[in-house]
């Protein structure tokens, strides 16, 4: 106990008080080495690393907190564009995404070739109702075509739910340069994973011919 | 913020430039409003803790003018359906609702409240508490970080910005009548339906009493 | 406790109760009573076996075998392995014997039962629907009982793909909405009978007058569902007598999100995401029970470095939530929101490290079977390390300094809402809750699961079991976790993070299995039944939220109303868990 009443209360006023002028050192701090500490990018690093001191806004719109790589938010489709300008999806509709779909919000129409009438691996409809979707990312995680991934772009809100919030394959889909400049570690793993197992592939099929 | 407001569409003579601002009452009117919205402190769900990470520090919608969260409704303009709705918590939802003064505004936060979310297949969840109260802004997400809510309240200003104080319904000569609130039955109830209820429950009584027979097979 | 021992005991009990069969079946174990036995067997299990605490109650229907089956899971506060043992009941009259007079701790369980299987409990004495309204038709829980939205019985669905055209749900429905009535029902003849039935809980209005000398009327108070000082969506109604309690009943369901329902009908795997939703502070705690009993029925284990970095998770959220949960309690006692904002800061930063390791802040979806979803990405590592090492020691001790020998929080907290340690034991309390009343039981360390058991850390225990204990303990708990967290990040080794190759359809064998960890809230258990297929028969959460408020009352009762307010925030209750 406190030998003199408000003794306790003073001191938890200090540490208030202390946090209150943390604020401004900080900022003369900054001042001094003749950086800004508001609205660049290493200001905001600064605020959300373990030394932050002080305060701690980021100014949302005009600072924006980064997102690491592996934030998830609604899933996007991959297509790939080759050199004649012609978009191919990656995903070829096996279905494992909406098989994997813990709240079943993934509906896909595969397509038939008109001909034979057998299934052709590219989706006609690719559906996500964001209004079921949890983000939890298990689509993208078990996605063996690297297909489906998770987005980072959150700033989605709508005034019509009925008319936005199901999302077919054109708003879904987007170029695997998106995919690249948001995600470049895992693009890069799984580009080099690509590009071994088909070395790997055609060595094989090399060493078939030889025999 | 005073380019925001002093833009109304009209020449102001060279004179004058710097000593007098027009603007139009729309104007004035929303930008007041849009920046003083208080939210009323009412989380439901996982998106509640997302909507106080709004509140706290990093993320800080003071900045906005909405740091006031009241809990009561009848001093609040926003109300932040924070999570999923269930059907014992609906008719509390349109009770608080229906005690918010005008202008008032709903925002659903987050999948759940927007159309059930996860938990849509359940048997105690509403899908989507826009079917018993109008929504204005729906925020996706599950649950949306602090910044897409902050996005979402930033589209709700945008949306009161587009008002115009000659049509809005509060102003309208005819009275606003509260939603009926919804009673739990057997299941969740809403007043005006009641007819076609019990419609429903007629034509399932014949078919339960032509189908039993097999069924007990 | 070496195995000898244990078989014995068991050998012992049977010798006493001749009635009592094994549980044979394959992959179940304990015992089956005759109903009428329960109590008897319940009783002299606790009082001479030493299985004083009744962790979970819960109830399965087993449509092809035509009956159901309660069960009950028995641990000894001293520590060890648990015991189980079911009554089986016939399906069309299940009636059990109530626990309620004998564990107080059963009374919302059996409720929950009761609502959700239709098992009615004998001599409980407040027998009616807890989690969803009187009037509710039907029973939800029971396997031929269909939702509205019913699509089929297990996911995945077949509409989905491969012609899957995309439709609302709501549109197959004739009232567009997520609602289904019985045949033959007139609304306009309805009257609803939940409010009264709510508050004839709390006692006799009749006779609300006092016997005191200087008599008052009693009220009755109603707090919530929509009130900031119950932490969401929970109700409280309260009969005074002036200021002062004279009796509590909590109300709760208004988040009821059918997380068994659905659970039943998703895949093993499906259900991770969803244990994210229970205890939306924790989820990396959920993720891990759950994760933890499935695996006990697979059969298999993690690889060394995802142990590792399972625990560095569990600690780091247990900080979180003790930071938040002190936060809470003291907005609760009227420090309106400035230690709320320290604590949200901490959490914050802990949140930047479950972002960048799981993908999401609050729903990490990080855990999975035999392993974890990925390696902690480059730099996390080092973030974790500065934060364990540099920050969060000292934030903890900011925090010690800011409250602690504050003088309000000194009045408002000591010697309020006192739970002595045989109310908190019989109530089936657990977590800050039990140890703050002086039980050093700590599921980490009396049953120690993942690895715990390497790690050097003191249960903390505090003895007055009132608020201001509750909150002392959350400190301890937080300093002992920063402590464990120094030992992970000295230790962890290099190596792979997932046992076999990642799959999507898991193989269960059949059998049931109850795994529980110590989530900061207090014992987190999962009961999880396989029939061999790709989900779970039965699967149940035992939420410390929710057992711990059936302590409430005892704890509030001749306190003042206002207490009430900060003794329910002293036990960190989550209404995503307490509901679910």
């Amino acid at each position: 106990m406190a030998d003199m009443y408000g003794k306790g209360l003073l001191k938890g006023l200090g540490v208030t008080l202390k946090h209150f002028m943390n604020t401004y050192l900080e900022d003369i701090r900054w001042l001094s080495r003749g950086k800004r500490r508001y609205y660049t990018a290493e200001g905001i690093d600064s605020r959300k690393s373990f030394a932050a001191t002080g305060i701690f806004t980021v100014q949302y719109p005009d600072e924006k907190l980064p997102v690491p790589e592996e934030f998830r938010f609604i899933p996007f489709l991959i297509y790939e564009v080759n050199e004649d300008g012609e978009k191919r999806d990656r995903c070829t509709s096996c279905g494992i995404c909406a098989k994997v779909c813990p709240p079943q919000c993934i509906w896909i129409e595969r397509t038939n070739d008109p001909d034979t009438g057998r299934p052709v691996p590219e989706p006609a409809e690719f559906f996500i109702d964001v209004d079921i979707c949890m983000n939890c990312g298990l689509c993208a995680e078990y996605c063996p075509f690297d297909a489906i991934k998770m987005d980072h772009d959150y700033e989605i809100s709508v005034y019509n739910r009925l008319e936005k919030n199901i999302f077919n394959k054109e708003r879904l889909s987007r170029p695997v340069s998106y995919y690249a400049s948001i995600r470049p570690t895992n693009y890069a793993r799984e580009e080099s994973a690509r590009a071994e197992a088909e070395a790997a592939k055609a060595a094989r099929k090399a060493a078939r011919k030889k025999q | 913020m005073t380019e925001e407001i002093n833009t109304p569409g009209y020449d102001i003579p060279p004179e004058m430039e710097g000593q007098v601002a027009i603007t139009t009452l729309d104007k004035i009117y929303n930008w007041s409003r849009r920046n003083s919205i208080w939210p009323m402190m009412f989380g439901l769900a996982c998106c509640g803790i997302e909507m106080i990470c709004a509140a706290t520090s990093r993320f800080d919608f003071s900045r906005f003018g909405m740091e006031v969260m009241r809990p009561s409704p009848r001093q609040s303009d926003l109300m932040i359906v924070s999570g999923t709705v269930t059907k014992k918590m609906i008719p509390q939802i349109v009770r608080l609702y229906n005690q918010m003064p005008e202008p008032k505004y709903v925002l659903a936060m987050g999948a759940c409240a927007s159309g059930g979310g996860p938990f849509k297949e359940g048997y105690s969840v509403v899908d989507g508490v826009d079917k018993f109260i109008p929504v204005d802004v729906y925020v996706t997400g599950c649950p949306p970080t602090p910044q897409a809510l902050l996005h979402g309240l930033i589209t709700l200003q945008k949306k009161i910005d587009k008002q115009s104080i000659k049509n809005v319904r509060w102003y309208s000569k005819d009275p606003v009548e509260p939603i009926p609130i919804p009673v739990l039955g057997p299941d969740l109830m809403d007043p005006r339906e009641y007819a076609l209820i019990k419609q429903y429950s007629t034509e399932k009584l014949v078919e339960d009493q032509q189908v039993p027979a097999v069924e007990e097979a | 406790m070496s195995e000898e021992v244990l078989v014995e005991e068991k050998t012992e009990l049977e010798e006493r109760f001749p009635e009592i069969g094994r549980d044979e079946r394959k992959g179940y174990e304990g015992y089956i009573v005759p109903a009428e036995k329960l109590v008897e067997f319940a009783t002299v299990l606790r009082d001479e076996f030493g299985y004083d605490f009744l962790s979970s109650v819960t109830a399965v229907d087993y449509l092809p075998e035509d009956w159901m089956e309660v069960v009950y899971h028995a641990y000894q506060t001293t520590g060890g392995p648990g015991l189980v043992y079911k009554v089986q009941v016939d399906r069309d009259d299940p009636v059990v014997p109530s626990l309620t007079p004998v564990f107080p701790g059963a009374n919302l369980q059996e409720r929950e039962a009761w609502d959700l299987m239709g098992i009615r409990f004998e001599d409980h004495p407040n027998l009616k629907r807890v989690l969803l309204w009187e009037g509710f038709d039907g029973h939800p829980l029971r396997k031929d009982w269909r939702e509205a939205f019913y699509e089929g019985d297990g996911k995945p669905f077949k509409s989905r793909w491969p012609s899957g055209e995309v439709i609302r749900a709501e549109e197959n429905n004739p009232f567009n909405k997520n609602v289904d009535y019985p045949g033959g029902f007139d609304p306009e003849q309805w009257t609803p009978a939940g409010e009264t039935a709510v508050y004839a809980g709390v006692g006799r209005l009749d006779h609300a007058v006092s016997e005191t000398a200087l008599s008052t009327d009693q009220i009755v108070v109603n707090l919530g569902p929509q009130h900031p000082s119950t932490h969401g969506v929970f109700r409280m109604v309260v009969r005074l007598e002036g200021e002062t309690v004279v009796d509590l009943e909590p109300v709760m369901g208004y988040l009821h999100r059918n997380h068994e329902k659905i659970g039943e009908r998703n895949t093993f795997l499906m259900n991770i995401p969803f244990t994210d939703r229970l205890d939306y502070f924790n989820s990396m705690s959920n993720n891990f029970g759950y994760v933890l009993t499935v695996e006990k029925l697979m059969g298999v284990k993690p690889p060394e470095r995802a142990e590792y970095i399972r625990v560095m998770m569990a600690e780091l959220t247990r900080i979180l939530n003790h930071m938040v949960a002190i936060g809470f309690l003291l907005n609760d006692l009227g420090a309106f929101f400035t230690p709320l904002l320290y604590a949200f800061e901490e959490r914050e930063l802990i949140l930047d490290i479950f972002e960048a390791v799981s993908g999401s802040r609050m729903m990490c979806n990080y855990y999975r079977f035999a392993g974890v979803a990925r390696d902690l990405p480059e730099g996390v590592f080092e973030q974790v390390k500065n934060l364990v090492l540099y920050r969060l020691p000292g934030k903890v001790n900011d925090l010690d300094t800011f409250l602690t020998d504050n003088e309000i929080i000194r009045a408002r907290a000591i010697g309020i809402g006192v739970l002595t340690a045989e109310e908190a034991i019989a109530h089936s309390a657990v977590g800050p809750v039990l140890r703050a009343s002086g039980v050093p039981y700590d599921v980490r360390r009396a049953d120690p699961y993942g690895i715990y058991d390497r790690f050097d850390f003191d249960v903390a225990v505090r003895y007055h079991g009132d608020i201001y204990d509750r909150y002392l303990i959350r400190l301890d708990e937080m300093r002992q976790s920063i402590r464990i967290l120094e030992q992970v990040i000295q230790d962890i080794p290099e190596g792979p993070i997932q046992e076999g190759k990642p799959q999507y359809q898991v193989r269960v064998p059949a059998g049931e299995a109850y795994g529980r960890v110590e989530g900061p809230k207090g014992e987190l258990g999962f009961y999880v039944v396989s029939n061999g297929k790709p989900n779970p028969w039965r699967y149940h959460v035992r939420a410390p939220s929710f057992i711990n408020l059936s302590a409430l009352e005892v704890m509030c009762k001749n306190y003042k109303i206002a207490d009430v307010v900060s003794i329910l925030g002293s036990i960190d209750i989550v209404l995503g868990e307490t509901d679910r």
